[in-house]
Parts: C-alpha cells; structure tokens; sequence
C-alpha cells in the first residue's frame, strides 16, 4: 500500500482565520457551493430523521399494547401520515441528493455542478417545503382552531383528501408541501443529469466514470419521469379542492383510482430512486474494503440502467386489491418479478467483489454487510409479494409495512450510515469516532431486527396498517410490544450517531486526505475540498485513477 | 408455498455464499500488505447468474398466473348466493338482493358443501372513501371503491366465525371498521335469513317503555339515518336497524350488544368510538332509558 499520494493537491483550507458568526451564516445561506448545498441537504434531512423518527416512537408507544389511549385517532393518523410524507420527502430525498450534490463533481473532477444557482434554488424550495408541511401544526385548520396536521395517510388516496372528507386546511399543506418538493427535486436532477454528461475531467468517457455518478445519473432520470405525474397530480387535487373540478371527485363522476395510478407511477420508481443511491454507495463502499476492483463494472452499469427502466413499469404492483382484472394484474407481476434479476445481479456482483479480496471490517464494511444482508431478504419478501394471491392476502398488512421498511432502512439506511462513516472524513477533515461509531451500529442492528423482523408476524397474522388500536383477542399484542422495544434500541442508537457526528467535528481525529487508501477522484483532494475542489483539472487513463498512481506497475488502464 | 420454499432455498444459498466470503477473506492480522490480486468480471459467471435467475421468475409467474387465472376466472356456482356489500365511514352495510334483506356489519352466509358449492359472490362499493373488505381467513383482501364495483367470492367449509376488518385507510375511525362473518350450516342461515326478512317487532304487549321509546325514536332525527323497516324510519345513513338486537356487536364490531353499550353509545358515540359519524342525540336520561328499551326489542 502507499499511503500518500501527493498528487492534485491544493492549497488547505481548514487553517483559515475564524471569522465572524454572521459572516459565516451569510456564506452559508447565500452560498452556491455543491459541497455546501450538499452539506446543507444533508443536515436537513437529518433533523427531518429526528423528527420522522420521534414520530414513529410515539406510535409504537401507543401500538405496544393493546387498547392504549396513548394518543388519541386524529394524532395518530396525523402521526403516520407526518412520519411517511417526512420520511419518504424530507429525509430521504433530501439526503440522498445531499450526497449526489457533494460527491459526483468531486467524483468526475468538476468544480461544481453545471448550475449551481439553479442548485441553491432548489435546496431552498425543498427546505421551505418541509417547512411548510410542519407549519401545518399551526396553520392546519385555518382560522378555526390551531393544531391540525394533514390525516390522509402518505399516499393520500382519493376521495379522502376531498374538501368534503378533509375539510380545514391540512390536505392543503400536505399537497403544497409534497408539491414544492417535488419542484426542487426536479431541478436538482436535471442537474446532476447535466453535470455528469457535460463536466467530465478529462479522460473520463462514459466507461471510465465511477459507478456512484453512473447510478446518480439513472436516478435523476428517473426523477423527471416519476416525480412529474406527482406534481401533475397534486396541482389537479388543489383544482379540485378549491374551484370545483372532479378528477378525484367521487361524489361527481370523478375516479379515484386515477389518483392511485397517479400516485403509485411515481410511487414505486421513488423506491427505486432511493435505493440506487444506497447501490451507489456500496458500490464505492464495498471494493475499497475487500481491497479488489467492483466484479463486472458492465454488468452492474446495465442493470442500473435495468432497474431504471423495469421500475417504471411496475407500479399497480401496489393496486392488486383494486380490481384490475387478471390481465393487468398479470402484467404487473411479472414486471415486478423480472425486476428481481437485475437486482440479483448486484448482490451476485458485490458477493464475488469480496470473494478473494482481504475484506477489512471498518464501520463503512460494517454497514456495508449489514446492508447486504437486510436487502436480501427486502428483496425476496418482494419476490413473495410480486405474486398477486399472496399480495392479495398481504398487501395492507403489517407484512407489506415490514417489507418495505426492511428495504427503506434495513437496506437504504444502513447504506447512508456506511456513507457517513465513509465520507465524513472527506467533509469535515476529521474521522467519526469509532467506539461510538460500533455502539451505533450494534445497537441499531439488534433495534432494526427486533423491530422489523418481528412486525412481519402480526401481519401474517390478520393486522392491517394503520390502526391506531386493536383489541386484546386478536393475539397481537406480544409480537407489538417487541416491536416497540426495537423501536427503543434505534432511537438510542441515533441518539449515538447524532452526537457522534457534532463530537466529531471538533475533536475526531484528523483524517487526511485518503483515510481508507481508496481509488475514486475525491480522495485526491484535501479534506476538506478547497471550494474549487481540484488545484489542477485531473486527467484520468481509467475507472480507479488513484489506483493507477498507487500501483503504476500494474494500473487498470492495462486492462480496461 | 411454492413461492415460500423457493426464496427460502435462494436465501440460504446467497446468505451462505456471502457469509463464507466474509469469513474466509477476511483480512488476516499477520497480513502481508499487498494488495490482493485484482479480478474485473468472468462473462461466463455473469451469464450463468443472469440466466438462471431469468428461469426461476419465469416458472414463478406461470404459477403464479395459473392461481390468478383460478380465482378469477371460475363459473359461478347456481346455488351461489349474491350480497352486495356497501363500505361506510366507519361500518359495512349487506343487502340481500334475492330476500330484500338488510344488515350491518355482520355478514351471514351458508357454509359450503365441496359436491354442492353455495358460494357467497360479494358485489362491492363503497358510499364514501376506499375501503377494503379482508376476512384474512376467508379471502384476500378486494377493495372497496366509489364509483367503482368490485367482485369477489367466498366459499367457507367449516361453520364459525370469521373476523376480518377494513384494510384501506379510510378515516379517522379506520381502526374499528370492524367486521364478522358468521358461516352457518345451510339450516340456520335459511332460519337467519327468514327471521331477517320479517318487518321490525311492533309487540310491545308488557313492555310500555319499549312503545314509548318507539314514539320517542320515530320522533327525533334517528329516522333520518336509520331504517327500521315497517315504520316511518327510512333513512340511509347509518345502519338498518330492524333486527338490531339479533347482532351480537355494535359499533362495527367494536363493543359487544348489551343494553349498557348500547344506551351510552346512544348518548355520545364519540365516547367510544371517537370520530364517529353518528352525532350526540343530546337526549335526557328518560328519553335514553326509553329508547335502549324499544331498541332491544328489535330481534
């Protein structure tokens, strides 16, 4: 190994004076920095996590047992509706574009993104919209009263977000919200789209880029095409609550299984735009720490763009009990199967990554196994649920609510927290703290299991979603209660994490410019990057530039 | 179960493989430093995972069409029996076409012989927001939508109750849109159903209260959602109450039928099931007493 490499070094910025508080607020709010735009996102997304979070501790607190009076009806639909609108649009959009805004120029050797106020922009609408979906809590019932958020659920089904069954002003924030969100995550993708196809360092073709911007890139398509019949559908609802028109309207003609088909084409490519990024990472994450090159570069590359394609085509998977009729509910499960086999060949390809590398179980490694695992069970419970009779009996339940959060934090989560354990070093110039950094991962393995294993059982067990209560004969008061304790464990886990990243920042020790002696571009610059990123534009002769510098005697440009 | 054994059987494959890698290359303390050797991909490997894969989602999906193509195209039985079943903010209503019956959230149905199948075909719709109708141990689940009618069959063998409850969100009282199906053998559900057709009682011989509490409910707003068949009470709303007390819950399943329950539900329905469509009656307590007492007359 050679642990230095003194090449397209710049000037280190982190010695600078100490300015002004407001000096520094000013920056920050007026900057169009990618890496401060990311940073930002990311902070965001995070205090969203904390609020999603605690959202989902008080309803396992009133799920744990039996007939609680925890909380009353209106909370706690109120409470999952806040948990999955803030979950789904303010942590994890937020965050993954975080990543994508502060890590592809860095990874392509650009100095910014192709627009950077256009990113600024964007950031800030997405910022305002969380805002304004929580200012509900205050503006929610209008004049009439304080303290009504939106009760419609995540997925808002229609006619219940009509004025006549949502009466008041909630349904309004959430729309609004929903819909300036989607606003910002538009123009950031057609930003990182642009990025990554016109400001590659030199050297850098298409097959030579990293996969982490590769993934980037089919995501942000994909983002165009699903977010945009969201938004679409968000501006008929607002049509129809306010000047009179039926489109979702029941009680006038209008259908309201054109809302679920609104929703669900932008619904499931969404889960497939957060977990590429969570690909993305392991892709990067994965080689460094089995010491070998990603296996089959080609043939994860096709399958990304696989998956982006297959995705948009499987979306009444969620509408099974809708009556389709066996022709289209056909269509959809072998859609939604075949999507299992490029998914398949990711795991296949990172399995034969580690097999015959020296695997090196840091926290980035550790998440990394943790994210493996839990996909792959995410997946085949998928599988299991992609054949209508099974989803037929399943969909609705506390097995569909398992499935997906198996994948949305068993499978995307974990993938972040590799990403910050991997990146922070890079963002802050100091590396998290290890102990601590062990405590979080241990204690928010043994929470996830006990919490998301567990919940698939009173699913099998007849338990539908979203209830806020259930009576003691059903028997499914047990398998709640250890879900509640999970839910225990995860949250003092990220309690951990939390202060680990603010411990961190000021006493962590300092990391260098390549901590895990990795090959992709960002590592070739100081960490922090300087606000132009590289000294010099860097040329690049193949996939892993900084393993050609650390091995000129066997670079992989031989073999590319 | 053919779906189950096949990802259990990938799970342990793929778990174990990945668990074998991790442990066999894990990096050793005595290591040399060197880097290990460095492998791009085998077109053949990436094929052979490519292929096989495809093979098992196509067996898959033929089975799993062939049990679709089962369930939803099957000639109807002649001896089947039609309900329609009509989703409410927070409760269900049945209607019997063929004997002009009427109920609430307790669905009766004959069981089903295996030579001599008298299936139930469930006709659905819904008079407000989404539901879904799910008898985990009946059927799977089939929504509920306005404007829309769905169909769906069940075809119990074995005589008993069957708990189920709305699986779509609905509103704030989604949680106790409860419901229960009764399977009888064919000779009591023929004796429910004649029970059923029959008017409300109007004998109230030995029981003043009851003719009383009759005179105050047609006189009040209960007859504007509440049908009791055979007097003045036709309202649609809420649910037919003409042998309110031949069901062994109200409130959509969520409390037993007692006089108790059913004298405070009465008073403020929001006491027990809050968000409730049905308002207070702001009734006095006589009036209360005398209304309990016509309503569980109502066999």
């Amino acid at each position: 190994m050679s642990p230095s490499t003194p090449v397209l070094e710049a000037i280190d910025e982190t010695l600078a004076v100490k300015r002004p508080a407001f000096e520094v607020i000013y920056d920050w709010v007026t900057t169009v920095d990618h890496k401060k735009i990311g940073i930002m996102y990311i902070v965001y997304a995070l205090i969203f996590m904390l609020v999603g979070g605690l959202e989902a501790i008080l309803m396992r607190i009133q799920l744990a047992v039996p007939n609680n009076h925890f909380v009353s009806p209106q909370v706690f639909n109120q409470l999952f509706t806040m948990h999955g609108t803030t979950m789904v649009f303010f942590f994890g959009m937020p965050i993954l574009f975080g990543f994508g805004n502060y890590l592809v120029p860095l990874m392509i050797g650009a100095r910014d993104m192709a627009f950077p106020r256009l990113n600024a922009f964007s950031f800030w609408v997405s910022a305002f919209a969380g805002l304004l979906l929580y200012f509900s809590y205050i503006g929610g019932s209008g004049l009439y009263a304080a303290g009504s958020a939106p009760d419609v659920g995540w997925f808002a089904y229609a006619p219940l977000t009509a004025k006549v069954f949502s009466p008041g002003h909630s349904t309004d924030y959430w729309t609004l919200a929903v819909l300036l969100s989607g606003i910002g995550s538009i123009g950031t993708a057609l930003n990182i789209v642009t990025t990554i196809v016109c400001m590659r360092c030199k050297g850098m073709k298409m097959t030579r880029m990293p996969l982490l911007p590769w993934i980037y890139l089919v995501m942000s398509s994909m983002v165009f095409i699903a977010v945009s019949p969201l938004t679409a559908a968000q501006i008929m609802l607002l049509l129809d609550r306010y000047i009179g028109s039926h489109f979702f309207d029941t009680q006038a003609g209008g259908s309201a299984v054109l809302w679920m088909h609104y929703f669900w084409i932008f619904g499931h490519p969404e889960v497939y735009i957060l977990v590429l990024p969570a690909f993305a990472f392991m892709n990067e994450i994965i080689p460094v720490f089995s010491r070998k090159a990603i296996f089959g570069y080609p043939a994860m590359v096709a399958a990304t763009v696989a998956i982006g394609f297959i995705s948009l085509g499987v979306w009444a998977h969620h509408m099974f009990a809708v009556g389709l009729g066996p022709v289209g509910n056909t269509l959809f499960v072998f859609s939604t199967m075949v999507i299992s086999v490029p998914t398949g060949i990711k795991i296949f390809n990172w399995l034969a990554t580690i097999w015959g590398g020296k695997v090196i179980f840091a926290l980035p490694m550790m998440f990394s196994i943790g994210f493996l695992f839990q996909f792959l069970i995410a997946g085949l419970t998928g599988i299991m649920l992609s054949a209508a009779p099974f989803d037929w009996q399943l969909t609705g339940s506390y097995f569909v609510v398992a499935h997906f959060h198996y994948v949305l934090v068993g499978a995307i989560l974990f993938a972040t927290f590799a990403a910050f354990y991997y990146w922070y070093p890079k963002a802050t110039g100091r590396m998290l703290n290890t102990t601590l950094g062990k405590w979080h991962f241990w204690l928010f393995l043994i929470g996830f299991h006990l919490t998301f294993d567990f919940m698939h059982i009173p699913g099998l067990l007849g338990m539908p979603r979203r209830i806020y209560t259930y009576e003691a004969s059903r028997g499914w008061g047990t398998w709640n209660l250890i879900v509640g304790i999970g839910a225990i464990f995860q949250a003092v886990a990220v309690c951990i994490f939390a202060y680990n990243l603010i411990r961190s920042y000021f006493r962590g020790e300092p990391a260098g410019h390549d901590p895990w002696d990795a090959w992709t571009l960002e590592w070739a610059t100081p960490s922090p990057p300087p606000t132009y990123n590289f000294a010099h534009d860097p040329t690049v002769n193949s996939r892993r530039p900084l393993w050609d510098l650390k091995h000129p005697e066997d670079p992989d440009s031989d073999y590319e | 179960m053919l779906v189950l054994s096949v990802t259990a059987v990938i799970f342990l494959i793929v778990a174990g493989l990945l668990l074998y890698a991790l442990l066999r290359y894990r990096i050793r303390p005595n290591d040399s430093g060197r880097e290990p050797p460095q492998i791009y991909g085998s077109n053949q490997i990436e094929l052979a995972w490519t292929v096989i894969p495809i093979l098992i989602v196509v067996m898959l999906f033929l089975t799993t069409t062939r049990v679709i193509l089962g369930t939803e195209h099957i000639p109807k039985p002649s001896g089947a029996l039609d309900v329609t079943v009509i989703g409410h903010q927070f409760w269900w209503e049945y209607r019997y076409p063929k004997y002009g019956v009427v109920t609430a959230n307790e669905l009766h149905v004959p069981i089903s012989d295996p030579a001599n199948p008298t299936p139930t075909y469930l006709e659905m719709s819904s008079a407000d927001t989404d539901h879904s109708f799910w008898v985990p141990r009946l059927a799977g689940k089939m929504d509920v939508i306005p404007n829309r009618i769905n169909t769906m069959w069940i075809d119990p063998e074995q005589p008993g109750l069957y708990l189920g409850q709305c699986a779509q969100y609905c509103g704030v009282q989604h949680a106790k849109m409860l419901l229960r199906v009764y399977a009888e053998s064919p000779a009591d559900f023929a004796k429910w159903i004649e029970q059923q057709k029959k008017p409300a009682n109007q004998d109230f011989t030995g029981n003043p209260a009851a003719a009383e509490g009759q005179t105050v409910f047609m006189h009040n707003a209960c007859i504007n959602c509440h049908t009791v068949r055979g007097t003045v009470a036709t309202g649609r709303f809420g649910p037919d109450l003409t042998h309110l007390a031949s069901r062994d819950t109200i409130a959509s399943g969520a409390v037993p039928n007692t006089p108790e329950n059913l004298r405070k539900w009465i008073d403020n329905p929001n006491s027990m099931k809050p968000g409730a469509l049905m308002p207070p009656m702001h009734l006095n307590q006589h009036d209360l007493d005398l209304i309990t007492a016509y309503l569980i007359t109502l066999h």
